[in-house]
């Protein structure tokens, strides 16, 4: 699996004054956004030729991972002894960089060691190492040197009534970089009646084309029908998707009935793939719905209005009862309250294999918003399950987070401008849902939870990056700074503030739902595939569809080791006993109202197995003799001993 | 006892002119106990007090210090229930026998309309049924077996004309009772404006559908299928449902057959978050355990098989026991559902073919004795609430039943706690071949039992007449109930914010079903009064979006030169700019 990364990452060599220089007219994201939105056909044609050559060789790399060692280029460039650390990679070689002085936290321990990265890939850890002279060395002074973050949900591609959120994956990812977070896995969005493979290889296609991190991708199921399973087992075993979201939530197009759920649990549980679960009640939030819009309630706080927390709680308490019936681990996006949260908690407390992934914002602001007087303030946080109202909520979540009752933090980046958002100006059911986050996501779990003293950095780096490359199978790849990881590393500074605004994100939105916060923490420096892409200062420099497809294996041990040992101990066993030979009220199956006749006809007696003694049977002995022991069914009574071994019939043994 | 020859005669007030004194009791209401002498004549309690002046010759009952109790009303039974063209085996002259044999002196039964039929034709039925048979005062609950205008029509009447004040619901059985989760919401509306009690049976009727298919596919084909298909998560997970429902429509809830601990819990939760619900576990919760599913005896496991399925656990009774005398779980059924074993036999190669229901109606007030209050769990007070009052409360008959004062119900019970009988088939009223408490000793014990002013128990003598049993009415709105919903509906009140139509450009969008054709104008919304919202936030953004970077091509539209701020009548608004 390592081996395959080095082909890809090496193979990635442009010349960087070049790229740089042809992004030069396009240097403000917001803009070069709308080059994107005005020209969908030609819009995502790389400015200058060498990173056009660039991306069509990474695109065909991608489209199959399991080739890529095979197109290795073997260039071995020697950098010239003593190079200055600033130009990068001037020669369009992966770097070799040695991060000098840095405390390395992974999610277990914390020590102070430097770390050797070549080739993308992380070569050595530890004190006095033997590197060779012409390192780039990165001096950061006892700041942290972390994993980089896994974005475990964003949304740069999902479509709402034709619309494509404004930030794709070039935005998004760029956004990503800029936080500190150097691989996403984005949501598959199909709508009902497409085809999931069709939906995959889109997205693929795209991100291979835009992503500038490494990406993976969960696949939506937006319906459920036996066709489905083929292209899943496709998808799992083929394609290295190991996590499907399904929704409880958006009745007559997404929704699955509770039957459904059961289904799509039992079958993926079958391919060892994550169950994701969009947890909100769609049968009550369309009643809701219709209640708030008949009071005339059409802004956009009528979106929390008609999705009261409960229903988020009730659906997660569903999903995970389902959950346990299939056992299977369970997975709950999107974690907007503390109701839903409290119930996650309580669950693990009765031993479910559950996940809770609260997001960015969810973490960092609430629903209050919802009743600003400016719409499109009120708007732009619009997302479902909605922000709750509760100002303490974000508190609580992180509470749960540095307990670890909650695991990982997503952002749930989808990003639509507000005039997309205006297509609901009249009626909020049509609000294009989505929030930013995907850049903010880092430094609010760090502002909000460590410096606060809730958390400490060990669990940021958990929350935030190893248990997502756990839980979906990338670790130790991905998630640890270990040898033989791959090079996503932040360098992170605890002592840096920021203050979040509109003007300074990478995003494309206009209004960003943070705007104004201060938030400590943040990133320094952003390694990612072995290459320096962000510096304080000096911003990114970050390559058009550089980022890999990373595929995922099924069955992730974090997830289904419980479920596996499980399945094993918790077979059911039926009770062997003897047939029942006594009268037999005469029934016909289905008319209700039919005259009975109660017969005494003597049931055919089966095989039996020999009794084996049923852990579950009870000790209690009735002390009495029963009603029926004297007669009037002993007379019909026929008692057979059936080859397999004697059983007992009616009465107590 | 000459009144007894009365019989036959219904719902005429004054049925007999039986004057009875009963000397020297405790009488111990839910809120109080004290020693007094009652007077009763013509079925209604006179006096009370000491020394009380009364008629010469009347027949007195010596308490001798015992207690004197409300008789109890066990508020979920099915008697004479047609199941698939046979009916239970206790009719209501069998039934109601064993409940004043019992203690309990009047009982409420459940009318359950095949889905399809009319309500109404159907609780004329069992009106007919139980006029002709009960030997106690009696109410009905009329079960929503399917959900449509004319079925909401037929609630209306009921509950306005008919006397019916409460109406169950099914989350389980799937596509035969079972409501889906809009029809729940429409039904709770409903009733919650027209002040009825929803109850519901809490159990996810899916899952457990694809459980039995599950189970079925394995083997299993005995009763213990049916606890294993129907986990008591499964239960759980309803209930919260049913909650989460009732509290967004602000109506009250009543669960009927809690069976288990965890469905118990997330009642008490539910009630300390303040959601207006009721809990009702059952005499075979309260007092067994599923452990006997895999018993190797078929018809005695198939005799427990009941739904919710009673929970493997043997904890369980003393759970529910504890949280019933904290008043987290309100009142107690029997559930009383009696087959005979022939019945239950239909389902001997199918365990989801058992006819479902336990025995209990007799047991019940004994029950609870025996376990929560001998025990230390639960005082006298409280046992005549679980028993009695609370039941009366919510039937909204309080306080004509469900205690022990001057102008109520002369439906009394002298309660004997120091009696100790055994239960077993061979002695109990019921017509079951099987009794799911069969061998279990029981402290506590009715001496003697007054219904409607009459003797019908005393020196173990059951004197029950079919037929004397009058239907009593419940009336709407509850206070035990709906106070609390009342005042929470006016509060409950959401109101839109006022705020300018948002006027800026707007993104094209092909509609999918949704709705028609968007058009980008800049309308102006007719805007309401200006109120205060509270839960509008004094955070603002910091810094003009519009502001950053130079305008391009794009941004152009966006803000500045397209927006036209509109101040609509009711006040100025700002709309997307930024303050």
């Amino acid at each position: 699996m390592f081996s395959s990364v080095d082909g890809a990452c090496d193979s990635k060599t442009v010349d960087c004054d070049n790229f740089s220089a042809g992004r030069r007219g396009t240097r403000t994201p917001r803009s070069d956004s709308r080059d994107r939105l005005l020209d969908h056909t030609d819009g995502d044609v790389p400015e200058t030729a060498s990173e056009a050559s660039e991306v069509r060789a990474v695109g065909s790399q991608v489209s199959s991972p399991g080739e890529r060692e095979d197109v290795r280029p073997g260039v071995e460039i020697e950098y010239p002894a003593g190079r200055q650390c600033h130009s990068g990679q001037k020669n369009g070689k992966s770097e070799r960089l040695l991060i000098k002085g840095g405390r390395v936290v992974n999610d277990d321990l914390s020590q102070y060691a430097d770390v050797y990265v070549e080739d993308g890939l992380i070569k050595q850890v530890g004190d006095n190492l033997e590197v060779p002279d012409d390192v780039r060395v990165l001096e950061v002074n006892g700041c942290l040197v972390i994993p980089g973050g896994i974005d475990v949900n964003t949304c740069l591609m999902k479509p709402h009534l034709g619309c494509s959120p404004v930030d794709d994956f070039y935005l998004g990812s760029r956004a990503a970089l800029a936080g500190g977070t150097t691989m996403i896995i984005d949501h598959v969005t199909p709508q009902p009646g497409d085809s999931l493979l069709e939906a995959f290889e889109l997205w693929q296609e795209s991100a291979d084309r835009k992503c500038c991190c490494d990406y993976s991708l969960h696949v939506d199921l937006p319906h459920w029908h036996p066709g489905v399973k083929d292209e899943l087992e496709v998808l799992v075993q083929e394609k290295g998707i190991n996590s499907f979201q399904v929704y409880m939530s958006y009745k007559d197009s997404f929704q699955m009935t509770d039957s459904q759920l059961y289904e799509v649990f039992s079958f993926l549980k079958e391919l060892g793939a994550v169950v994701m679960l969009h947890a909100e009640n769609g049968d009550l939030i369309a009643q809701e719905q219709r209640k708030v819009l008949s009071l005339g309630i059409t802004g956009p706080e009528g979106h929390p209005l008609s999705h009261p927390e409960e229903l988020e709680a009730e659906a997660v308490f569903r999903a995970i009862t389902i959950g346990n019936r299939v056992n299977c681990p369970v997975y709950i996006t999107k974690v907007m309250s503390k109701t839903a949260a409290d119930t996650i908690t309580q669950a693990r407390r009765r031993g479910s294999v559950v996940f809770g992934e609260p997001i960015t914002a969810s973490l960092a602001t609430d629903g209050s918003h919802y009743w600003s007087k400016n719409w499109a303030k009120a708007a732009a946080y619009v997302t479902s399950p909605p922000l709750s109202p509760d100002p303490t909520t974000p508190e609580h979540l992180h509470d749960l987070l540095a307990c670890g009752d909650l695991q990982v933090v997503g952002s749930a980046h989808c990003a639509y401008s507000t005039s997309q958002k205006a297509i609901g100006k009249d009626d909020f059911t049509l609000i294009p849902e989505g929030t930013n986050g995907i850049e903010e996501r880092m430094g609010f779990v760090w502002d909000k939870a460590v410096a606060t003293g809730k958390m400490d950095a060990n669990q940021f780096v958990a929350v935030t990056s190893t248990n997502t490359a756990k839980i979906f199978n990338l670790y130790p790849r991905k998630g640890r700074i270990a040898v033989g990881s791959d090079a996503d590393i932040v360098i992170w500074d605890p002592d840096r503030t920021k203050t979040i605004t509109s003007k300074l994100q990478q995003s494309a939105l206009e209004y960003n739902i943070f705007e104004g916060m201060v938030c400590r923490g943040g990133p320094v420096v952003v390694v990612t595939q072995g290459r320096v892409v962000y510096e304080e200062g000096e911003g990114l420099r970050v390559q058009q569809g550089s980022g890999r497809f990373i595929p995922r294996q099924a069955f992730p041990d974090y997830a289904y080791q419980r479920i596996t040992t499980r399945s094993k101990v918790k077979g059911k066993q039926g009770v062997s006993r003897g047939m029942y030979d006594g009268p037999v009220y005469d029934v016909l199956a289905t008319p209700k109202y039919i005259t009975p006749s109660p017969s005494a006809k003597t049931s055919p007696t089966s095989q039996q197995p020999p009794p084996i003694r049923n852990l579950h049977q009870s000790n209690f002995s009735l002390s009495g003799a029963q009603f029926d022991d004297n007669i009037p069914r002993r007379s019909g009574q026929r008692i057979v001993a059936p080859p397999g071994g004697r059983s007992n019939i009616t009465n107590l043994g | 006892m000459s009144g007894h020859s009365y019989q036959g005669k219904k719902n005429i007030p004054k049925i007999t002119s039986d004057r009875l004194l009963v000397k020297g009791g405790r009488i111990v209401n839910d809120d109080q106990s004290f020693y007094a002498d009652i007077y009763m004549e013509d079925g209604v309690i006179k006096q009370i007090g000491d020394n009380l002046i009364v008629p010469g010759g009347i027949k007195t009952v010596e308490a001798n210090g015992k207690m004197v109790i409300p008789g109890g009303i066990d508020i979920h039974t099915h008697f004479q229930m047609p199941y698939r063209g046979t009916t239970t085996v206790d009719d209501f002259s069998q039934g109601s026998k064993a409940a004043l044999a019992g203690g309990t002196t009047m009982i409420v039964d459940h009318v359950i309309p095949e889905p399809g039929n009319s309500l109404i034709e159907a609780f004329e039925q069992w009106r007919s049924w139980a006029d002709e048979k009960t030997c106690c005062d009696y109410s009905l609950h009329v079960d929503i077996t399917h959900w449509n205008d004319s079925v909401k029509q037929e609630v209306d009447t009921l509950l306005k004309e008919k006397g019916v004040n409460s109406f169950q619901v099914y989350m389980a059985y799937k596509d035969f009772y079972q409501m889906s989760n809009s029809e729940l919401y429409e039904i709770f509306t409903f009733l919650g404006e027209m002040g009825g009690i929803v109850q519901v049976h809490a159990e996810n009727g899916e899952i457990i559908a694809e459980e039995q298919a599950r189970m079925l596919e394995m083997g299993i084909t005995g009763p213990e299928g049916h606890v294993l298909s129907r986990p008591e998560e499964l239960e759980a997970e309803a209930v919260f449902r049913a909650i989460t429902i009732a509290s967004q429509t602000n109506c009250p809830l009543y669960v009927t057959r809690v069976m288990s601990k965890s469905a118990a819990d997330i009642i008490s939760q539910a009630r300390k978050k303040g959601n207006v619900v009721f809990g009702e576990p059952i005499t075979a919760s309260l007092g067994t355990d599923g452990t006997h599913y895999w018993s190797k005896n078929w018809a005695k496991a198939a005799s427990f098989v009941t739904s919710p399925p009673l929970s493997p656990d043997p904890t369980t009774p003393d759970y529910l026991n504890t949280l019933l005398a904290s008043g987290d779980l309100n009142v107690t059924g029997s559930a009383h559902c009696t087959f005979s074993v022939a019945q239950k036999a239909i389902g001997k190669d199918d365990f989801t073919q058992i006819p479902e229901g336990v025995n209990g109606v007799e047991e019940r007030m004994s029950l609870i004795w025996d376990k929560a209050v001998t025990t230390g769990k639960m005082d006298e007070n409280m046992f005549v609430a679980v028993t009695s009052t609370n039941a009366a409360k919510i039937l909204n008959l309080y306080p004509r039943k469900g205690r022990v004062s001057v102008g109520s119900d002369a439906d009394l019970v002298i309660w004997d706690s120091d009696a100790v009988r055994t239960i077993t088939a061979k002695t109990h009223n019921s017509a079951a071949e099987f009794n799911v408490f069969e061998g279990m000793e029981l402290r506590g014990a009715p001496s003697v039992v007054i219904c409607q002013g009459k003797l019908v128990l005393e020196d173990g003598n059951l004197h029950a007449i079919p037929g004397v049993g009058r239907f009593i009415p419940c009336t709407p709105f509850p206070d035990f109930a709906y106070k609390r919903i009342k005042a929470r509906k006016q509060l409950a009140v959401l109101r839109a914010v006022p705020r300018g139509m948002y006027d800026g450009p707007v993104s094209d969008f092909s509609p999918m079903s949704r709705g028609g054709t968007p058009s980008a104008s800049a309308r102006t919304s007719p805007t309401k009064q200006p109120v205060r919202n509270l839960h509008h936030s004094a955070f603002s953004l910091a810094g003009n979006p519009a502001q950053r970077g130079p305008p391009t091509t794009e941004d152009l539209p966006i803000r500045p030169a397209g927006r036209r701020i509109v101040v609509p009548p009711g006040g100025r608004s700002n709309i997307t700019s930024l303050s």
